[in-house]
């Protein structure tokens, strides 16, 4: 080391303007306001642009979100415990099933992933003092929240929420066929959250392509950081193209075009290919933030890097590519579409997935594997990952989409995925709930529920996938009185009130730990910077940096003897 | 001297590959093709020439599926029994393995080769459009279907509350041109293995070749607003003789009079450029 500079003194307001990495300084000492002095209390939360206090909103908003889709939920299993069911009525049925969806998918998944934890950790993880634009920031939550409660409002309208599905196929969608105010809240909703994931998206690709810390060159950067950063790209190129078809509903619906409608010569069939043009990319843009998750956690409790650090990312870049050619094998049924084409390209996305999964249990062999609540959570997630994901590479051969299309077969498979990706954010709170919070969750109460949590998926999904091949179409208030049917039914209710108690043991566990066990700045030993700083972070999240070297910094820092090798080369 | 003859260093590597590729379809195109008694996965057999090649793939893709779920899931298992803690020293921190990171992406993309194939074998069967003198005019509307019998009288509509039959005869090919009046809708017999989507604005074709005479349960899959859930039809495959007969007792004069009737009413359904309204009275079912 010839040019060692000892301390660099950092203005955390120009973090990273002068500073590039690899050069051979030792630590980095940045100087914070050591106190911030600004408003308290509400105040504080309303004019706030620290990520951490954004990222913490949108943590509880998108777990109520959880919760009201989830019960919602309830409700539709309730319905369908019955092949006559009179707990509610058609119509309502209509709202309940597309409220859940619109809610589990707009309001919950994609602000969890990418507005709740990708904003707390991200930053910290790069060394990054905030987000580049915290303003901006700001007004994504704030566009996110009121974006919530519009699509929310439409229970409260006459003639109820919207109820053409989540999917919003035209023209059911349109004025005729849906009058009602709840489906232009519905629309209106959407367009908000839309604009509030475009500009989360602008604002993580700039805080990881401009605020890297001294030393965090782009394959340093942690897995999360990494496809939090592809799923921002993702976001950039799906989302506007859903505003846009929103507003050609908007426009069909009020202001006389028929752009999806056939009497003034337009296409229905449109909708569904700028529909699914963002839905299959949203689909990788809600998972590829959870694979990035357990990613993280997976190495840590087995004490071991992650597996094939570098094929990782270039499984991850490989998924977003293909997932921007394979949205109209959501429309193999339509008769309009190239199958060929679409069919490949679907299977194909089935070898980079499958990398991930090895690469993770590459991560657990021969580690010390710590069976933690994130731990388990993050295995319960691979293993239901994996049946979602092989169900679905039949869903990529048009012959066997073609009857299993619309049935339950479907509905199990995007649970599959869907549930994975709730277990797998379970586990990311376990996990990085201390850091945010200071404390500790409960690990037993953890464990509890995670089992309610995983054994409730299985049963839940199981018999779905049997009824969807025994022709129960999804989106069924009554079904045809078939002693079976009725007996899958009922199992999957059960399976879904499993669920139910287990989100009941988690909000349990968080006021049971309230406060109880502080965490320590690292109580998992674990790798990447935001373990480094303490648990909750200062306000510009870093007092000092450990050298960055690898993309377990923090571990470098507390185990300088065990780095990482390539296979077959001795530690020494 | 060199004694042994010179080969290009490409072409064992190249003819291993091809044999490995040639490995792994065979297995699936030879369920695929053959309908061995393989279970069925929970799929049927279905009573269609069409819906049997789609159970057939789904027997093939189940196997790879099976083995590969119960090879990962072994892997998993494994790991986890065998490598939970066993004490605070640090395990070596293996990063990578490249040949074994090739070998985990090499063969399943040849997996998803050897699936493509079987697929596009399959597929070309089930979409064939042989030439064939039955075709059946299905129209779906909110929320009921019609149908009407090309150079025929014969016509069958029906609703929720008066589900209607759909008549068509065994062992023939049928032609099936789909399409709807108002918005999506699904055409699917769960005993055909067969779904397609009528299309306002889209003629889509596809053949039905039943096997099996009876009476088949068809539902809308689509999502089509308040009645959805009971949009219901049935399919009946009746023999040819039986066929003619049906069709030809619509050439009675009372039998024209109640298809002209039936026609008409379909004509108004499918005219009705603003159709009726979803109502959105909570509580009216």
């Amino acid at each position: 080391m010839t040019t060692t500079i000892d301390r660099i003194t950092i203005d955390s307001h120009d973090h990273g303007d002068d500073h590039d990495g690899g050069r051979g300084h030792d630590e980095v000492h940045v100087h914070d306001h050591a106190e911030h002095h600004g408003p308290s209390g509400i105040l504080n939360w309303l004019t706030t642009t620290d990520h951490k206090i954004i990222g913490l909103s949108y943590t509880v908003t998108s777990v109520i979100m959880l919760i009201i889709g989830g019960a919602l939920a309830e409700v539709i299993r309730g319905q369908l415990a019955n092949p006559n069911g009179h707990l509610v009525t058609l119509a309502q049925y209509n709202e309940l099933f597309t409220m859940h969806g619109s809610i589990m998918i707009y309001l919950f998944a994609g602000p969890f992933a990418f507005g709740a934890l990708a904003n707390i950790i991200v930053p910290i993880q790069i060394g990054a003092p905030d987000m580049a634009f915290p303003r901006l920031n700001a007004l994504s939550y704030w566009l996110y929240l009121t974006g919530a409660i519009t699509m929310l409002l439409g229970f409260f309208v006459t003639g109820g929420a919207a109820n053409f599905g989540w999917v919003g196929y035209a023209p059911l969608s349109d004025a005729i066929y849906s009058p009602g105010a709840g489906a232009d809240l519905w629309i209106g909703g959407l367009m908000l959250t839309g604009f509030s994931a475009i500009f989360t998206g602008v604002n993580i690709c700039a805080t990881v392509f401009y605020l890297r810390a001294p030393g965090m060159t782009l394959f340093r950067m942690p897995i999360f950081t990494w496809n939090l950063l592809v799923v921002s790209i993702l976001i950039l190129l799906a989302f506007p193209v859903l505003t846009a078809g929103l507003i050609m509903l908007y426009a069909d619906r009020h202001l006389g075009t028929h752009i999806f409608t056939v009497v003034g010569g337009g296409s229905p069939v449109l909708w569904q290919h700028i529909f699914w043009f963002w839905g299959h990319p949203e689909v990788y843009i809600l998972a590829l933030p959870f694979f990035g998750m357990v990613t993280e956690i997976i190495p840590v409790f087995s004490r071991k890097p992650v597996f094939g650090y570098k094929g990782m990312i270039f499984a991850t870049l490989t998924i977003a590519a293909l997932s921007l050619g394979v949205w109209a094998h959501h429309m193999f049924t339509t008769g309009v579409v190239l199958l060929p084409f679409f069919s490949i390209m679907s299977l194909l996305i089935a070898v980079p997935t499958g990398i991930k999964i090895f690469n993770w249990i590459g991560s657990m062999w021969r580690g010390q594997i710590w069976f933690s609540a994130a731990m388990l959570f993050s295995i319960g997630f691979v293993i239901t990952f994996l049946i979602g994901g092989l169900t679905g590479v039949y869903l990529a051969s048009p012959p066997l989409d073609f009857f299993t299309h619309d049935t339950y077969f479907i509905v199990a498979h995007f649970h599959s995925v869907v549930m994975a990706l709730v277990i797998g954010g379970m586990a990311g709170l376990y996990f990085w709930g201390p850091k945010i919070t200071g404390y500790m969750l409960n690990e037993r109460i953890g464990k509890a529920q995670f089992w309610l949590l995983f054994i409730g998926t299985q049963v839940f999904t199981i018999p779905q996938y049997i009824l969807g091949l025994q022709g129960m179409p999804r989106r069924m208030a009554v079904y045809p009185n078939d002693p079976q049917w009725q007996n899958l039914n009922t199992l999957s209710s059960v399976g879904a009130i499993l669920i139910g108690i287990s989100t009941v043991v988690f909000v349990l566990n968080i006021v049971a730990s309230w406060k109880k066990h502080p965490a320590g700045d690292n109580p998992w030993d674990a790798h990447t910077l935001e373990w480094f700083t303490t648990s909750p972070p200062p306000h510009h999240n870093f007092f000092r940096l450990p050298k960055i070297r690898s993309e377990r910094p923090t571990w470098d820092h507390n185990h300088p003897d065990a780095k990482a090798l390539a296979h077959g080369k001795d530690a020494h | 001297m060199e004694l042994m003859p010179q080969t290009p260093q490409g072409a064992p590597t190249r003819s291993r590959l091809r044999r490995l590729v040639v490995a792994l379809a065979l297995p699936i195109a030879g369920i695929s093709l053959s309908g061995c008694t393989l279970p069925g996965f929970g799929a049927h057999q279905a009573d269609t020439t069409t819906g049997q090649s789609a159970y057939r793939l789904w027997q093939g893709f189940s196997v790879v599926a099976a083995i590969i779920g119960a090879f990962v899931l072994a892997l998993i298992v494994y790991a986890v029994v065998a490598y939970r803690r066993k004490g605070d020293t640090i395990p070596k921190q293996t990063q990578y393995h490249v040949p074994l990171e090739i070998v985990y992406t090499v063969i399943p993309i040849l997996i998803v080769i050897a699936l493509f194939v079987a697929t596009i074998v399959t597929e070309n069967k089930v979409l064939a459009m042989p030439k064939t003198d039955v075709a059946i005019n299905v129209n779906a509307f909110q929320w009921g279907w019609g149908f009407t019998y090309e150079h025929q009288n014969a016509v069958a509509i029906g609703n929720t509350t008066d589900s209607p039959v759909m008549v068509m005869p065994v062992d023939t090919d049928v032609r099936i041109i789909l399409t709807a009046t108002d918005v999506v809708h699904g055409f699917y017999v769960r005993d055909f293995n067969f779904s397609r989507f009528a299309l306002p604005g889209v003629k889509n074709q596809f053949t039905l070749h039943a096997t099996k005479t009876g009476t088949f349960f068809g539902q809308c899959t689509q999502l089509c607003g308040l009645y959805h859930s009971i949009m219901y039809y049935k399919v009946k495959v009746v023999t040819q003789p039986e066929y003619q007969t049906w069709l030809s007792s619509f050439n009675t004069p009372e039998g024209k009079v109640a298809a002209d009737t039936a026609k008409q009413v379909l004509k108004e359904q499918m005219s009705a450029h603003v159709p009726v309204k979803t109502q959105f009275s909570r509580g009216a079912y």
